[in-house]
């Protein structure tokens, strides 16, 4: 039965070249690019969407204000549906800014059916309508409270709408503008916020700020949408290159090309350290790709092993493959292996904009601010944590050690070594010796990590969030770092819900976190340990309460300022006291890792865009060919299963 | 006969209210609704207004059992165990904790779930009855005792083996299969053959010598043995008696499960990445999402439920002497 | 001296596995039937590694403190394996080598960089050069192999002096050489686990044989205790079901329909969810990972029993009805005997053979069960040492080049041996003590 039923299948795909491709049999010889994600997005609301893994989607859907440039670094924002970028005004008397943003006339969403068949244009009520949506609790929105004390009007908004009665029935947020969000026509917008705060205009390139249909938004309220999932979480709307042509968050996503598309062409100019390469494509019309399709795969075996076969375009790259693709060169520089370059495969890497971090609690008595002794035992700490190690160890050398707060590639970032725990040069810095973090041990008063209080070794706490059997190792390896100075570390490892609740009592002594740039400017990392923004008192992201008014003075200042030579230098003194005082070890800055097949053009990584998509260009042929090459079925096994088969017949035969 | 039914079924109702009683006081009395909320905001930026908002989105904001605030019948039916619960009874499945409908994804994962659970459950019948039967004719002979050894080798390996190796042999190594995936259009046998052939081995151990053992009881029976002595064939004896009684008790376990056959292969359909309600269960226990399982759980219930009344009644078709009513 | 509540449980259950025992000194129906068991080649080798597996679970049932940081708590296993146990090596290594399947970045004189295996801490280091792996592994295989063996049937012929053999009609030939076997090959594993990582090293450089071989205690636990756990629920309720009837039996039936209605996967993942909520909000209770991991293997036999009963507590139910029309119950009955001294006296002792039957089928039931548990995230801690877990991690070791088989492997023939030898016991007893399948082989 099971036999005639394989047969059958032999005969039907003998007509067929591979037989393991997991597609529609047509698509592998489309313009289509094959991608995967390993967990359903939350929510693709551009009003509530806040992750790395929804924004790869997202942002290749609905476009915002403005854009990251593809190819130039450090960093540059464009208008993306504006015509420039925006006007800022300062108006002392009131202490209020004001941009102004003016929209292109050729910008039309994707095709929707509260549009009936119209191409709709985006316009500037759009906009504001947006930002009107995001002032309502109801729709969630995780960077309102963040928004609330800035955008004029809004807190005044939030409240109005707050005092509404209850009801999920739509709300025509064209009548609730804020004060400090003014159209003034169809192509023109003003926003007005309190002060100066340049960074601001980051917030302008997120999905936040993408202009919102208010066709579509009241479509979507309509009475049975939501039971069938369609919302703005599941089937968000935009003028993006792309539209979400499928959305099966079980199973796949498919973005197609968005007939409606603005005309954008492949940029022209790259930084200096880009490959002239990636400029074949200058002025070509985007986007170049017809389909996107991401399946979810949330094994690491089926992915990896889809990827060798062709059938997915890239992946990342997880420890366990790591030896088998890529090996370190000198000083730890990445490269491909002989078998990785045999099948022409293309390495993309580049360290994260984003720390982690273990963080000391400021507030506590024995670790925490206040006195001498309590900083050199945390500079000692610092020396003794060994990160360079623990890449080595735990990520397989992807990644650098950071010498402060600001990750390398980020506006004010500097290359220096921190002296309480380096020395050397920039770039070549060696951390101190061991003997070093034990002279703080003796200054501080714990001499050989002895607590005179108690005559016995200085007990620590360490407050984690832990599941895996993974990190158990990591643990282990952390309890050892402390025991090099005599310290003995207790882990108090917890869930994510009860770590978040010690965090916002204070109850933690030592713990790890980590922060990823919301934007490329160091503010963003700078106000993580601004005295206002302090967890316990504000619920913050100051996570340990620091609080020193030296550096806080420096970080208003640092905020209300344009990039320039002299923010620059403020920087840097606000970095040198947070290396003084220590309240964190800085750790690492991961470097992210990733393998792209040969017929994949134009790939270049920009860690601030996500709409990256549209610059992309396959070679369909290319793709086949290998496919065929490395997928071609092993047919031994059947001839030695039929051998036994045709034996074991006989035998019960001839009984 | 109809009246049974309605009678049956009035008692089984209250097993589905304790069902959903039970879930409820189990997932609402020690997860709180602020739990749920920090477990699914992520981490950056949640402050106690978002955590609000998100219980309000979801009407989590509303108290447990009993309304104080409320007045007259919206005293009860104000409250997280009405809108929740209740309306659970009434198949309304509500919102998944991440924010989906879980009434549209179960219609569009029941099929996936469906096409692999049902055509491996109907190999495996086929599979193990007819091997079963092989192995009872040849009873006490070399052909039988090799084939109760290996039922008893392959009994005692996890399943999880032969998932784990099958994949990685016939898929990874062979290339014969997509390693995991799911088409619903064209040809959809391609994804499925390799988890059914492995359900089927994996299963056949345990279920050769459960259907022998069956066979068995019947081929020992009088009128089994009187036509033997009367000089039938063995074969005969097999296809006229031992295999028509050995029905009833086979029909009768296989329309039991046959219901539960819509909640799909949780192991199978996550290793082969097929979008049915199985992986649908364990990514809502990875996830901690409460909403999908406290509806899996009562779909669950309601098709055992199901199962329970369809034995009945086939037992009173199969075997005419079974009277429905005596319980 | 330290004592994890879980080795409570297991001597426990020792203690009442002796006391059955005793019990059936005095019970010469029950003697025979045993002595039926074990006339089976099949069933008497496979007790004999049944034993085997227990004196392995109990010698790591025995806990105390230590002062080492690293190891606070350590039971008499891991001190009879501390060269397994402490011989951790950074990360993965194949069996038998002497040399890391990971690399590292070495400096040549001339200036360039290579990757390349280092040598392993804890294996071959008694070894000059690699060439003389071979000679040494074939050297100490034979010692070993020669001890084990030479002990046990030194063992065996002792105890022959003694004549503990009286009953001749047994196959004692065919356990004396499984013993002979085990032995050797339990000495073989010890003496090259001295020097060499036998089945290798994984992730983190744990060693994969002494990982296999603290998985037998929780496989044990979780096979063992949980079927106990059930009988108390099973034995009771199903009785008083069948024997009362009436508005008990229509309790009963309601209690485990509902439960049976609750799909199992479901129940358990519910139940097992809150548990580790419950011990996440608890920490503090705590005072180190492995007592966590410890009370939740035992929440872990908890929950699987408290689904578990039903089965049996019908089977029970169904032969309670039975009996209870019996004429001697009547009888009894009429006399006005109490209930629970018809219970005690008429049928408990006629319900045990299926209670004896339903405990050893759902033994290797629930030691599978445990890696499917584990896969889906609700089982033993992930930190504990147990198959599941082992499977759990080995999936993505095959994406590996070479390929890290020996972690799937180790688990394999650890679960494998377990559930087949209890299958083969099963079987047997199964045979002897269920009528219905007398003359059925």
């Amino acid at each position: 039965m099971k036999w005639w039923l394989l047969l059958s299948c032999i005969v039907s795909l003998s007509a067929h070249a591979t037989w393991n491709n997991p597609y529609p049999r047509g698509w592998v010889h489309e313009n289509t690019l094959f991608s995967a994600f390993s967990a359903p997005p939350k929510t693709l609301d551009p009003v509530r969407s806040y992750s790395s893994n929804e924004w790869v989607f997202l942002a290749n859907i609905v476009e915002p204000p403005l854009q990251y440039h593809y190819l130039k670094r450090p960093y540059q924002l464009e208008p993306l549906i504006l015509t420039q970028m925006p006007t800022v005004h300062y108006d002392a008397t009131s202490d209020t800014s004001s941009y102004t943003l003016h929209l292109r006339d050729d910008v039309v969403y994707a095709p929707h059916p509260a549009f009936a068949g119209k191409k709709r244009k985006v316009t500037a009520t759009d906009l504001a309508y947006a930002i009107a949506r995001m002032s309502d609790r109801r729709n969630g929105s995780p960077i309102l409270d963040m928004m609330m004390p800035l955008i004029v009007g809004l807190e005044a908004q939030v409240a109005t709408l707050a005092k509404l009665p209850k009801s999920s029935e739509w709300r025509d947020y064209r009548q609730f503008n804020p004060q400090g969000v003014e159209v003034v026509d169809e192509r023109t917008l003003v926003i007005r916020i309190k002060g100066q705060y340049p960074p601001f205009i980051y917030w302008l390139a997120m999905p936040f700020f993408a202009p919102i249909p208010w066709e579509v938004d009241a479509y979507y309220a309509q009475p049975g949408m939501k039971a069938a999932n369609q919302s703005w979480s599941w089937l968000p709307v935009g003028s993006g290159a792309y539209y979400l042509a499928e959305n099966n968050p079980n199973h796949r996503m498919v973005l197609q090309r968005n007939p409606n598309f603005h005309s954008e062409t492949y940029p022209h100019e790259a930084g200096s350290t880009v490959p002239k390469s990636l400029l074949a494509d200058a002025g070509k019309p985007l986007p170049f790709i017809d389909r996107v399709v991401f399946a979810l795969e949330k094994e690491a075996v089926p992915y990896w092993t889809k990827f060798l076969q062709g059938y997915y375009d890239a992946s990342g790259v997880s420890s366990e493959v790591f030896d088998q693709a890529i090996q370190l060169n000198e000083q730890g520089k990445l490269s491909l292996t002989a078998e990785m370059r045999a099948k022409n495969m293309q390495l993309v890497s580049s360290v994260a904009t984003s720390s982690s971090y273990m963080g000391f609690n400021m507030r506590d008595p024995v670790i925490g601010q206040g006195n001498d002794k309590a900083k050199y035992l945390r500079q000692a700490i610092s020396i003794a944590i060994d990160y360079e190690e623990q890449i080595a160890i735990f990520l397989n050398g992807r990644g650098v050690v950071a010498q402060g707060i600001i990750p390398p590639g980020i506006a004010g970032a500097s290359a220096d070594c921190n002296p309480i725990t380096h020395v050397g040069e920039a770039g070549q810095c060696q951390r101190r010796s061991l003997a070093d973090a034990k002279a703080l041990m003796a200054k501080a008063g714990y001499a050989d990590g002895i607590d005179p209080a108690t005559g016995k070794a200085l007990v620590l706490y360490y407050d984690t969030v832990s599941t895996g059997a993974d990190d158990k190792a990591q643990l282990d390896w952390m309890r050892k770092q402390f025991a090099k100075l005599g310290i003995q570390l207790v882990i108090r490892s917890t869930d994510y819900n009860r770590f978040q609740e010690k965090m916002l009592a204070g109850n933690a002594q030592i713990f790890s976190w980590g922060w990823n740039a919301d934007y490329p400017d160091a503010e963003n990392f700078l106000f993580l340990l601004a005295g206002g923004n302090a967890k316990m008192d504000a619920g913050g992201e100051n996570a340990s309460n620091y609080k020193n008014p030296q550096f806080d003075a420096l970080y208003e200042q640092i905020a209300r300022m344009e990039d320039s030579s002299e923010r620059r230098a403020l920087i840097q003194q606000a970095v040198a006291i947070v290396r003084e005082d220590a309240p964190w070890v800085f750790g690492l800055h991961p470097q992210s890792v990733s393998l792209f097949h040969g017929w994949v053009n134009n790939v270049y990584p920009n860690l601030m865009a996500n709409n990256t998509l549209k610059y992309r260009r396959i070679d369909v042929t290319q793709r086949e060919q290998a496919q065929e090459r490395w997928n071609q079925p092993v047919l031994w096994p059947f001839a030695v299963g039929a051998l036994l088969l045709i034996g074991l017949v006989g035998l019960v035969w001839r009984k | 006969m109809t009246t049974y039914i309605i009678r049956r079924l009035l008692w089984l109702l209250p097993i589905l209210l304790m069902v959903n009683l039970l879930t409820f006081i189990l997932f609402f009395v020690v997860n709180s609704p602020d739990d749920m909320a920090r477990a699914q905001l992520g981490n950056k930026h949640v402050t106690d207004a978002a955590i609000a908002a998100w219980k309000a989105a979801r009407g989590y904001d509303l108290p447990l059992l009993w309304n104080s605030e409320a007045s007259g019948w919206s005293m009860l039916s104000q409250t997280i165990f009405w809108q929740k619960s209740v309306q659970l009874m009434l198949f309304d499945f509500g919102v998944s904790d991440a924010g989906r409908a879980i009434g549209a994804d179960l219609a569009q994962r029941a099929w996936p779930s469906l096409w692999l659970a049902l055509p491996s459950f109907v190999l495996g019948l086929v599979v193990n009855i007819t091997l079963a039967l092989l192995l009872v004719m040849f009873r006490g002979q070399w052909l039988d005792k090799l084939g109760l050894v290996i039922s008893v080798i392959i009994m005692s390996i996890s399943g999880l083996f032969f998932i784990i190796g099958g994949q990685y042999v016939m898929a990874k190594l062979w290339h014969w299969f997509p390693i995991s995936g799911y088409e619903p259009d064209g040809d959809l046998w391609r994804f499925l053959l390799l988890p059914i052939m492995l359900g089927v081995i994996a299963g056949v151990g345990s279920g050769v010598r459960w259907y022998r053992s069956i066979l068995l009881e019947e081929a020992d029976k009088d009128f089994a043995r009187t036509a033997r002595a009367k000089g039938m064939s063995q074969w005969q004896v097999m296809r006229k008696h031992v295999l028509p009684n050995g029905m009833l008790p086979i029909l009768t376990g296989v329309v039991a499960v046959l219901p539960l056959l819509f909640m799909g292969s949780l192991i199978m359909e996550s290793f082969f990445g097929i979008p049915g309600l199985g992986s649908y269960t364990i990514d809502a226990i990875n996830s901690q999402d409460f909403a999908i399982v406290r509806a899996m759980v009562y779909l669950g219930a309601v098709l055992y439920v199901f199962g329970l009344i369809l034995t009945d009644i086939a037992y009173a078709w199969a075997d005419p002497r079974v009277r429905l009513g005596d319980d | 001296m330290l004592v994890l509540w879980s080795d409570v449980v297991v001597w426990l259950l020792v203690l009442s596995l002796v006391g059955f025992g005793w019990q059936l000194k005095r019970d010469a129906l029950a003697r025979e039937r045993w002595r039926l068991v074990a006339q089976s080649h099949s069933a008497l080798a496979s007790s004999v590694i049944l034993l085997w597996f227990v004196f392995i679970a109990l010698a790591d049932s025995i806990h105390w403190r230590t002062d080492d940081p690293y190891r606070p708590v350590v039971s008499a296993l891991d001190v009879a394996l501390t060269e397994m146990a402490t011989g951790q090596e950074k990360s993965y290594s194949a069996p038998f080598a002497i040399e890391s399947l990971w690399k590292e970045t070495r400096q040549l004189d001339d200036g360039s960089v290579i990757r390349v295996p280092v040598a392993l801490k804890h294996a071959g280091m008694h070894l000059n050069n690699a060439s003389e792996q071979a000679t040494d592994m074939v050297q100490q295989s034979l010692f070993w192999l020669v001890v084990g063996a030479g002990l046990a049937t030194i063992l065996i012929m002792l105890l022959a002096r003694l004549r503990l053999f009286k009953t001749s009609d047994l196959p004692w030939r065919t356990a004396a050489y499984t013993l002979i076997t085990l032995s050797a090959l339990s000495a073989w594993l010890w003496g090259m686990g001295q020097s060499y990582h036998v089945l290798g090293t994984g992730k983190v450089g744990q060693d994969v044989l002494y990982e296999t071989l603290k998985g037998v205690r929780t496989g044990m636990l979780i096979g063992g205790l949980t079927t106990l756990l059930t009988l108390p629920f099973a034995i009771s309720l199903g009785i008083a079901a069948g024997y009362f009837k009436g508005w008990v039996d229509d309790a009963v039936q309601y209690t485990y329909t509902t439960l049976n209605a609750v799909p199992g996967a479901l129940l358990i993942a519910s139940a097992m969810l809150l548990a580790q909520l419950y011990l996440a909000q608890h920490a503090e209770l705590f005072a180190s990972e492995q007592e966590r991991a410890d009370v939740r293997l035992l929440l872990v036999c908890l929950v699987l029993g408290l689904t578990g009963w039903t089965g049996l507590a019908r089977l029970l139910r169904a032969e309670s009805l039975k009996l209870r029309e019996m004429e001697y119950v009547k009888a009894a009955k009429a006399f006005g005997v109490s209930d629970g001294k018809i219970i005690g006296r008429h049928l408990l002792p006629n319900v045990g053979h299926l209670v004896l039957i339903a405990v050893v089928l759902d033994f290797s039931g629930l030691v599978l069960a445990e890696a499917v548990l584990s896969y889906v995230g609700i089982g033993v801690d992930p930190t504990m040492p147990s198959w599941g877990n082992m499977i759990n991690l080995a999936r993505q070791e095959l994406n590996r080049e070479p390929v890290v088989w020996w972690n799937l492997f180790g688990a394999f023939v650890g679960m494998f041996t377990l559930v087949l030898s209890a299958n083969l016991l099963a079987d047997r007893i199964q045979q002897v003590f269920n009528p219905r399948a007398q003359g059925r082989s």
